[in-house]
C-alpha cells in the first residue's frame, strides 16, 4: 500500500506549469501589425511634435546678461569683488505685449551646484526645525559647521552660498519710473514650503536663534530674510527654498518671481523697461556669469525646442521607416506572410 | 605470522596496506602483546559544519568566490572612504545575498545532520562476552560482533560468520548502494565454530576502499594451540553499511570497516565540479566589464585633476574645501577619488546576476525532474537531476558518446537459435511444435541433419551449468548479474533442460525425462570483461569432472580444437551480422590429477592478499585450454524503443555520435545500422584488428597507411567543414562511418614513437570529426574514457556529452562535459555518477532538443541581458560626472541604485528565463536543425556580446542626453517652478526602468500569464514604490532627497512627453530588427518543418528491414 502510494508520488504532476505547457501568448510583429502601428505612431508623434513645436515658438523669452564683464555694460562697476552695495540698472524695451503671467528667473552658469560635496553639505534635521540640530549641527555642513566656535544656522555650503541679488522692475512710463510689482510667493514647491522644511515652532522665530550665528556670507539672519513678510522667514522663505533646491546642471536658471498682479497681470505691455540690480553676488572668480530671464510658460512649461523638434524628427522618421516597409513588403513579400 | 607482527610494530596502521582485525576483541594466542589497534569510529559525518564553526567556515567558503569577494572590497571602501554611495547601497544586496546562501547550506547542513543522526544514533546490538548488548550505531567499533535481524540495514561492513539461515549463506538487497534490489547471497565464512563466544580469531584484509564489488581478505582461525586454520574472504563474505538484510532472520558478523572507511561512506564523497560553458563567458563578459568599470573610474579621476587645475575651479567660493581636505596629500586624494568612481560605478557588475543565474538554474531544473514525458511507467520513475549547473549545456552538445549495451539495445535478452556441431537449431514459439527440439523448424533444417542426441543434450547440460543465475525462491524467474545468462538459461529450459537452483554447493537440473540430475559445484571461474569467457567446474554423480566453458568466439576459438572451429564460425559470424550477441559453449572432461591440480592453484589464487586478481586470472587461463566446442547460442538483444529515430534526430541536430562498446564490430555494426548511425550510403572507414591483418604486411605499416589513406578520403577530399555542416544531412553529400577496436585504438594512442603518437592521434581525430557516426568496439570502460577525453581537449574544445547505464560506463560518464546515466537494469553506477539520469534513451532527444535548447537560450539572454541593464543603468551615472565637476555625484537616489537590481529589474528576467520557448517544444523537437542554430555558444560570443554592449551603450546614452536637452530649460512646469538634479535622475531612471523592461517584452516570445504579472507588475511596483518612497518623510532617512520628485515629474507634462519619446526611441531598433529578421513565430516553424519534412523523409524511408542491409552493407566498406 505504501509502496503504490509512493509510485504515484514519483509520477510529476501533469500541469500545465510543471509541463511547460502554461497557456501562452505569442506575439508576432508582422509587417502587417508594424506598418500600420508605425504610421499610427509617426502621425501621433507628428502631432504631438507640431502641438509642442508650435506652443514653445508662442512662448516669449527675453534674457538680460548682467554680469558685467564688459566695460560698456552698466554693472562693469559692480563686477568688482570689493565693492560692496553696489547697485545697477539695465534698461530694455519690449516691442510687443509680453504675455502673462510672466515668470522672472534668475540664471548662473559655470556654477555647479551638482557638486557632490556641495549638495552633502547641509542639514536636513535643522532644516526640518529641529532644534537639537541648532546648536550641534551635522559634521556634513563643514567647513560652514561653526563660525567661531558658534554654530551656522542654517549650516553648509548651499545655505551659505544663497543667492542673493535682488531685483526691482520698472517701467518707464512718460519718463517716470513705474514699480512692476513681483510677486514671491508660489515660486518655490508646495511641498518644500508646506511640509519638507519647517521653521521651529518658536515665537517668535528670533528666539530659537539664540547662540546661533548667520552663515558667513549671508548678512542678514535667516529670520530677517524677508523684513515685508514675516511668514516669509527662516527656513521657508521662498528664496531660500528655491536655492535649496540643487540645479541638475551647472547653467541653471531659478524662479526668482512672478508678475501677476496690478496692471501687469497681463503682461508686461510694450514699452521701456528699467531693471535694478542689488549686485551682490560674485561669479567672475570662477567664469561664471549671472542673467535674468524673463518668460512666459505654457502646459508644457518654458520655452523648450528640443522637445517639439524630437518628436517631429522621430514622428517623421517612423513614417518614412513604414514606407520602406512597405516598399520592401510590396517587393519581396515578407516570408510570414503568405 | 609475520605479517601480524609487521602490522603491529608498524605502530601507525595506515602505513600497511592491510588491517588486522582482533574478532570479538580477544587477543589471539599467538600474539601475547595484544594492543588494540586504532581505528575511527563508527559515526558517518557527512555534514560540513558544526553550530560552532557554521559562521566563520561558511563566510570563509562564501568569499571565496571572486564574486562575493569583488563586492566585499566595494563595501569595505564604501566604509573606509567618503565615497558618493552609502555603504548601504552595495552592503544591503551583498547582505542578503550572503545570508540567503548561508540559509540554504546552512538548512542542507542541517539536514545533513538530521540524516547522519538517525542513522549513527540508529540501535544496535552488539555481543560482548556472551551477552547481547544494545548500543548507539556510531559506538560501534572495529572488532565488535554485530547482530543484525531481517530487514534492517547493516550498520557498518561486516564480515559475516553466522547465518540463521541453514545453508550458511544470507541475501541482502543492495537497493540503498547501486539501486540493484535483487537479492543476492552472501556466504559465511566456511568452518567457523557455531558458538562465536569461543571463536578466536583475526581478519586481516585490505585497507579501505571505495570499490563495492572488490574485498580481499583472510582470516586466521586459532583453535586450542593448533596451527592457526586460513580461510579466504572476498567480496561475497562482506556485508555493506547501507544494503538491507533479506529473508534471512538474523546473522552476526565482525565489523571490518566502520564509519567514514565504509565503502559506502568512501562511495559517497563529492564528484569533481563540472563548470558549463556559460559560466566561462561570464567570467569572460565580466572582465570585460572589470575593464569599462576601472577605464571609467580612471578617465574620471585624470579629467577631475585636469579639470580641476584650471583656476578657480577647484575650490569655487562657495564650495569651500573643509581644512582635512585641504591637508590630504595629493596623491591620497586621487587614490580615494579613484576608489570613490569605482565604487560610483560598481553597479555596472551586479551581485544580483550570480543570485539570479543561480535561482534559474536550481528553479530550472524542476523542469527535468517535473517532465511527464521522462516518466517511465516500467521503473515507475522520471528524470532525474544531480547538478542544476549544467542545464545550459544540454543545448550545446556535440559530440556523444553512447553505451551500446542497455542504453541503445534494451539490455532485454531473447535466446533466438543456437548451433550445436555445425547444426542450425532455431527455436519456434509455436506450440505445434511440443517435441521442439528434435524437431526443429523449418523445410530448410528439415533437410539438414542434426547432431546426436547426445551432443544435444551435453551442450544443453552445459547452458544449464555453466552460469550464476539465481533461482528466485518466491515466484518462478532467474535473477543474475548478466541479463545473457538469464535468456541463455530460459533458452535451455525451452528444450527441455530446466535449471532448478543451487543448494549446498549441488547444481539440480531437470531434464527432458523430468530426471532430476544433480552436479556438485567445484568452481566459478567469474565471467571478465578481459578474458571474456566464465566457466564452472562440476562433478557429476557418475564422478565425472567436467568443466564448461562459455564466452566470446574470439576468446574461445583460440583454446577449443581447431578442426572444430570452422563448422560454427559460420553460423557465429551470420548471427552476430544479424545483431544477436552470440556466445560459444565448449567442455572438457578433467582427469583427476588435472583437477587437482586445478584445484589446488585456485585455493592458492584465492588466498592470495596481494594481485589476487592476476593470479587468479592466470590459473584460469592455465584450466581453460584444451576444451572442444560444442556449439554456440545467438541472443538477441532488442533495440530501445525509438532509439533509431532518437539517434536520427541527434544527428540531424548537428550532434556527433559515438558508438563505445565492448561489444563485438559485427553485433555492434548491426545495431549501428538498425539505429540509423550508418546508413546504406554510409562509407564504412574500417580500422580494425581485421583490416590491418589484411594485407600481410605488418601491422604498425598497415596501420600508418591505412590512417593516410582514409584521411584523404574524408578529411581532405571533403569539402571544407563550413559546408559539411550543412551538406552533412543533405543526401548530395557522402557520409562517411568509422570503425575501429580496442586493440588498434590503444595502438594509434599509446604509439611508442612519439612523434608519430601525436600525428596519429591528430589523424585519428580529424577523420572521426568528418565522419557522422564512429563505432568503437571492444573497449574497455578506460578506453571509453580515455576517447573522450581526447575529444574534449581537441581543437574548440567540443562539448561532450555520455550517455550509459553500467558500471562500465561510469568513468566516461565522469570524463564528459555532461554525463547522463540511464536508469537500466545493470545497477544504479552510472545514474549515481551521472549528472542528469533518464529512464530511457529516447528521452535524450527531448533533453537536448527541447530542454537543452531552451535552458540553453534562456540563459544565454539572461546574462547579456543582465550585462546590458547594468551598463545602460550605469552609463548616465557615468557621464553626469562631465557635468558635475566629476565630483562622484550619483545620478540616481540611493534607493534607486539599491533596488534596480533587487527589485525593479530582476523578476522579469527571471521570469522570463523560466518561463521563455522562443520557439515552441514540438517545434524544437519535429525540428532537430534547430539545435544548430544555437550550435558553438552562439549566443554567447563575442559578436552578440558586443551587440548586446553597443545597444546598452546607446541607450545609455540616449536616457542621458535626451534628459539633458530637456533640462537646457529646467522650468518643465507649467506654474514656472523648475527641477533639481533628483528630477534629473528620476526622469532617467524611469525612462532606464521602463526600456529595459520593454525590451525584455519584446523579447519574449511566449507570454504566460506568470510574464505578463511580473513586467506589469515590476512597473507597476516601480511606480507605486517611487510614489511612496517619496511620499513620506522617513525617519531614518538623513536627507529627504526625493520628497515628492516623483509626484511632481508626472505633473509635468514635459517629462511625460520626454519618457515616452525616449522609450520609444530606444526600442525603435529592437522593433525593426524583430520585424525584418527571420521568422520567429509558430506559423513560421510550421512552415518551415513543412518544408523540411521532405529533406527528412528520404533517409528514412531509405531505412529498410535489417537484414536485407546487412548483405549489402559488405559492398559499401572500403576494405
Amino acid at each position: 500500500m505504501v509502496k503504490q502510494e509512493q509510485e504515484l508520488d514519483n509520477r510529476p504532476d501533469n500541469t500545465a506549469f510543471t509541463q511547460q505547457r502554461l497557456p501562452a501568448w505569442q506575439p508576432m510583429l508582422s509587417a502587417g501589425i508594424v506598418i500600420p502601428g508605425f504610421v499610427l505612431i509617426g502621425l501621433a508623434f507628428i502631432g504631438i511634435g507640431i502641438a509642442l513645436f508650435v506652443t514653445s515658438r508662442s512662448i516669449q523669452v527675453l534674457e538680460i546678461d548682467y554680469t558685467g564683464v564688459a566695460q560698456d555694460s552698466p554693472c562693469y562697476r559692480c563686477s568688482d569683488p570689493d565693492t560692496k552695495d553696489c547697485m545697477c540698472s539695465m534698461d530694455f524695451s519690449i516691442d510687443t505685449l509680453f504675455k502673462g503671467p510672466v515668470f522672472f528667473y534668475y540664471g548662473l552658469t559655470n556654477y555647479f551646484q551638482n557638486y557632490r560635496r556641495y549638495g552633502a553639505s547641509k542639514d536636513a534635521n535643522q532644516l526640518s526645525g529641529d532644534l537639537k540640530y541648532f546648536t550641534n549641527p551635522s559634521s556634513d555642513c563643514s567647513p560652514y559647521q561653526y563660525d567661531n566656535d558658534k554654530p551656522i544656522v542654517p549650516c553648509g555650503s548651499i545655505a551659505n552660498s544663497m543667492f542673493n541679488d535682488t531685483f526691482k522692475l520698472y517701467q518707464i512710463v512718460n519718463g517716470t519710473r513705474k514699480q512692476v510689482p513681483l510677486d514671491g510667493k508660489g515660486i518655490a514647491w508646495w511641498t518644500d514650503y508646506n511640509v519638507k522644511y519647517r521653521n521651529p515652532s518658536v515665537t517668535p522665530l528670533e528666539n530659537a536663534f539664540n547662540g546661533t550665528v548667520k552663515p558667513v556670507f549671508w548678512s542678514r539672519p535667516a529670520y530677517k530674510l524677508d523684513p515685508t513678510d514675516p511668514a516669509n522667514n527662516g527656513f521657508i522663505n521662498q528664496d531660500f527654498l528655491v536655492w535649496m533646491r540643487r540645479a541638475a546642471l551647472p547653467n541653471f536658471r531659478k524662479l526668482y518671481r512672478r508678475i501677476t498682479e496690478g496692471d501687469y497681470a497681463e503682461g508686461l505691455p510694450a514699452g521701456n523697461y528699467t531693471l535694478e540690480i542689488a549686485y551682490n553676488y560674485p561669479v567672475l572668480s570662477f567664469d561664471g556669469e549671472k542673467k535674468v530671464v524673463f518668460s512666459n510658460v505654457s502646459w508644457m512649461g518654458g520655452k523648450n525646442e528640443f522637445l517639439g523638434i524630437a518628436y517631429l524628427v522621430i514622428g517623421s522618421l517612423c513614417i518614412v521607416m513604414s514606407i520602406v516597409m512597405l516598399i520592401v513588403y510590396a517587393k519581396f513579400k515578407f516570408p510570414e506572410e503568405d | 605470522p609475520n605479517q601480524l607482527t609487521l602490522s603491529q610494530l608498524g605502530g601507525d596502521e595506515r602505513r600497511v596496506d592491510s588491517r588486522t582485525i582482533y574478532v570479538g576483541h580477544r587477543s589471539c594466542p599467538a600474539n601475547e602483546a595484544f594492543i588494540p589497534p586504532k581505528f575511527c569510529d563508527n559515526r558517518i559525518v557527512s555534514s560540513k559544519y558544526t553550530v560552532w564553526n557554521f559562521l566563520p567556515k561558511n563566510l570563509f567558503e562564501q568569499f571565496r568566490r571572486i564574486a562575493n569577494f569583488y563586492f566585499l572590497i566595494i563595501f569595505l571602501v564604501q566604509v573606509i572612504v567618503d565615497t558618493p554611495t552609502s555603504p548601504v547601497t552595495s552592503g544591503l544586496p551583498l547582505f542578503f545575498v550572503i545570508t540567503v546562501t548561508a540559509i540554504k547550506q546552512g538548512y542542507e547542513d542541517w539536514l545533513r545532520h538530521k540524516a547522519d543522526n538517525e542513522v549513527n544514533k540508529y540501535p544496535v546490538t552488539v555481543l560482548e562476552d556472551g551477552r547481547r548488548i544494545r548500543k548507539e550505531s556510531e559506538k560501534i567499533k572495529v572488532g565488535d560482533v554485530v547482530e543484525v535481524e531481517e530487514n534492517e540495514t547493516f550498520p557498518c561492513d561486516l564480515i559475516l560468520l553466522q547465518s540463521s539461515r541453514d545453508d550458511d549463506t544470507c541475501f541482502v538487497t543492495t537497493a540503498s548502494l547501486d539501486g540493484e534490489s535483487n537479492h543476492k547471497t552472501h556466504y559465511t565464512v566456511p568452518d567457523t565454530e557455531k558458538d562465536l563466544e569461543s571463536l578466536n580469531a583475526t581478519i586481516e584484509c585490505e585497507q579501505p576502499q571505495p570499490d563495492l564489488y572488490k574485498f580481499v581478505g583472510r582470516m586466521h582461525i586459532y583453535k586450542n594451540n593448533q596451527e592457526p586454520a586460513v580461510r579466504s574472504l572476498g567480496p561475497e563474505n562482506l556485508l555493506l553499511k547501507g544494503a538491507t538484510l533479506k529473508n534471512t532472520q538474523k546473522i552476526c558478523g565482525v565489523a571490518v570497516y566502520t564509519g567514514m572507511e565504509t565503502k559506502m561512506a568512501l562511495n559517497y564523497q563529492g564528484k569533481s565540479q563540472k563548470r558549463s560553458a556559460v559560466e566561462k563567458s561570464i567570467n569572460a563578459f565580466l572582465l570585460v566589464y572589470l575593464c569599462i568599470l576601472v577605464s571609467k573610474a580612471l578617465v574620471c579621476t585624470t579629467l577631475k585633476y585636469v579639470w580641476q587645475s584650471k583656476p578657480g575651479q577647484d575650490e569655487p567660493w562657495y564650495n569651500e574645501k573643509t581644512q582635512r581636505e585641504k591637508d590630504t596629500n595629493l596623491y591620497l586624494k586621487m587614490f580615494t577619488d579613484f576608489l570613490s568612481f569605482m565604487v560610483l560605478f560598481n553597479f555596472i557588475i551586479p551581485v544580483s546576476m550570480y543570485v539570479t543565474v543561480e535561482m534559474q538554474k536550481f528553479l530550472g531544473s524542476f523542469f527535468i525532474t517535473w517532465d511527464k514525458d521522462f516518466f517511465d511507467p516500467e521503473i515507475k520513475e522520471g528524470a532525474l537531476v544531480n547538478t542544476s549547473d549544467l542545464n545550459e549545456e544540454l543545448g550545446q552538445v556535440e559530440y556523444i558518446f553512447t553505451d551500446k549495451t542497455g542504453t541503445l539495445t534494451q539490455n532485454n535478452m531473447e535466446f533466438i537459435e543456437c548451433c550445436i556441431d555445425g547444426f542450425q537449431y532455431k527455436y519456434r514459439d509455436a506450440s505445434s511444435e511440443l517435441d521442439g527440439f528434435c524437431v526443429t523448424d523449418g523445410p530448410v533444417n528439415k533437410l539438414q541433419q542434426k547432431a546426436g542426441r547426445e551432443r544435444e543434450e551435453l551442450f544443453l547440460r552445459a547452458l544449464c551449468l555453466c552460469h550464476t543465475v539465481q533461482v528466485k525462491e518466491p515466484t518462478e524467474g532467474f535473477i543474475a548479474s548478466s541479463p545473457d545468462e538469464v535468456a541463455l538459461v530460459k533458452g535451455a529450459m525451452r528444450y527441455g533442460f530446466t535449471f532448478l537452483g543451487l543448494e549446498r554447493k549441488t547444481m539440480k537440473i531437470l531434464n527432458r525425462n523430468n530426471d532430476v540430475e544433480m552436479y556438485e559445484l567445484l568452481h566459478v571461474l567469474n565471467f571478465d570483461p578481459v578474458r571474456r569467457r566464465m566457466s564452472v567446474i562440476v562433478r557429476a554423480i557418475s564422478g565425472d569432472t567436467l568443466l564448461f566453458c562459455k564466452g566470446a568466439d574470439s576468446s574461445i576459438f583460440p583454446r577449443v580444437r581447431q578442426e572444430e572451429v570452422e563448422r560454427i564460425r559460420m553460423h557465429v559470424e551470420r548471427n552476430a551480422t544479424e545483431g544477436y550477441r552470440t556466445l560459444c559453449v565448449a567442455y572438457k572432461y578433467l582427469s583427476a590429477e588435472e583437477y587437482a591440480q586445478a584445484d589446488a592453484g585456485l585455493r592458492e589464487a584465492r588466498l592470495a592478499l596481494q594481485d589476487r586478481e592476476q593470479k587468479l586470472m592466470a590459473v584460469y587461463n592455465q584450466v581453460e585450454t584444451g576444451m572442444s566446442l560444442i556449439g554456440a547460442t545467438a541472443v538477441e538483444d532488442r533495440l530501445q524503443e525509438e532509439a533509431a529515430e532518437t539517434m536520427e534526430a541527434l544527428q540531424g541536430a548537428g550532434m556527433k555520435v559515438w558508438v563505445l562498446t565492448g561489444d563485438k564490430m559485427e553485433t555492434a555494426k548491426s545495431t549501428c545500422y538498425a539505429c540509423r548511425l550508418f546508413q546504406r550510403n554510409t562509407e564504412l572507414l574500417e580500422l580494425t584488428v581485421r583490416t590491418l591483418e589484411d594485407g600481410g604486411r605488418k601491422r604498425e605499416e598497415r596501420l600508418h597507411e591505412l590512417l593516410l589513406e582514409y584521411h584523404k578520403k574524408a578529411v581532405q577530399d571533403a569539402p571544407p567543414v563550413k559546408a559539411a555542416v550543412t551538406r552533412s544531412w543533405s543526401l548530395t553529400n557522402q557520409d562517411y562511418g568509422f570503425i575501429i577496436d580496442g586493440a588498434t585504438l590503444s595502438m594509434v594512442l599509446n604509439e611508442s614513437n612519439e612523434s608519430n603518437s601525436s600525428r596519429y592521434k591528430n589523424l585519428f581525430l580529424q577523420i572521426c570529426q568528418n565522419c557522422t557516426a564512429v563505432l568503437c568496439c571492444r573497449m574497455a570502460p578506460l578506453q571509453k574514457a580515455q576517447i573522450v577525453k581526447m575529444v574534449k581537449n581537441s581543437k574548440g574544445c567540443p562539448i561532450t556529452l555520455s550517455i550509459g547505464d553500467g558500471a562500465n560506463d561510469v568513468s566516461m560518464i565522469l570524463e564528459a562535459h555532461v554525463g547522463i546515466g540511464i536508469k537500466g537494469k545493470e545497477g544504479r553506477q552510472a545514474v549515481r555518477n551521472s549528472d542528469y539520469a533518464i529512464p530511457k534513451l529516447k528521452h535524450l532527444k527531448k533533453l537536448l532538443l527541447a530542454h537543452g535548447h531552451l535552458y540553453y537560450v534562456r540563459i544565454a539572454h539572461l546574462v547579456q541581458y543582465f550585462f546590458y541593464k547594468n551598463l545602460c543603468f550605469i552609463l548616465p551615472q557615468f557621464l553626469y560626472q562631465f557635468f558635475c565637476g566629476y565630483s562622484q555625484q550619483p545620478l540616481y537616489d540611493a534607493a534607486y541604485l539599491t533596488m534596480y537590481n533587487i527589485c525593479f529589474t530582476s523578476m522579469p528576467i527571471l521570469a522570463y528565463s523560466l518561463l521563455e520557448q522562443h520557439i515552441c517544444m514540438e517545434v524544437l523537437l519535429d525540428n532537430a536543425t534547430l539545435y544548430r542554430e544555437i550550435a558553438k555558444n552562439a549566443m554567447l560570443r563575442w559578436g552578440p556580446f558586443l551587440y548586446w554592449t553597443l545597444l546598452g551603450v546607446f541607450h545609455g546614452l540616449l536616457f542621458f542626453f535626451g534628459v539633458r536637452y530637456l533640462f537646457s530649460n529646467p522650468a518643465l512646469q507649467d506654474n514656472g517652478q523648475v527641477f533639481g538634479n533628483w528630477s534629473y535622475g528620476t526622469i532617467v531612471f524611469t525612462v532606464l526602468v521602463f526600456t529595459v523592461t520593454l525590451k525584455l517584452a519584446l523579447d519574449t516570445r511566449h507570454w504566460t500569464w506568470i510574464n505578463h504579472f511580473v513586467i506589469w507588475g515590476s512597473l507597476a511596483f516601480y511606480v507605486f514604490f517611487s510614489f511612496f518612497w517619496g511620499g513620506i518623510i522617513w525617519p531614518f532617512l538623513r536627507q529627504q532627497r526625493l520628497y515628492f520628485v516623483f509626484a511632481n515629474m508626472l505633473s509635468s507634462v514635459s517629462a511625460w512627453l520626454v519618457i515616452i519619446l525616449l522609450i520609444l526611441l530606444s526600442l525603435l531598433p529592437e522593433i525593426l530588427l524583430v520585424v525584418f529578421r527571420k521568422p520567429r513565430g509558430p506559423h513560421a516553424r510550421q512552415k518551415l518543418s513543412q518544408s523540411s519534412a521532405g529533406g527528412l523523409q528520404s533517409p528514412r524511408s531509405s531505412a529498410r528491414p535489417l537484414l536485407m542491409r546487412t548483405f549489402s552493407d559488405e559492398s559499401n566498406t572500403v576494405i
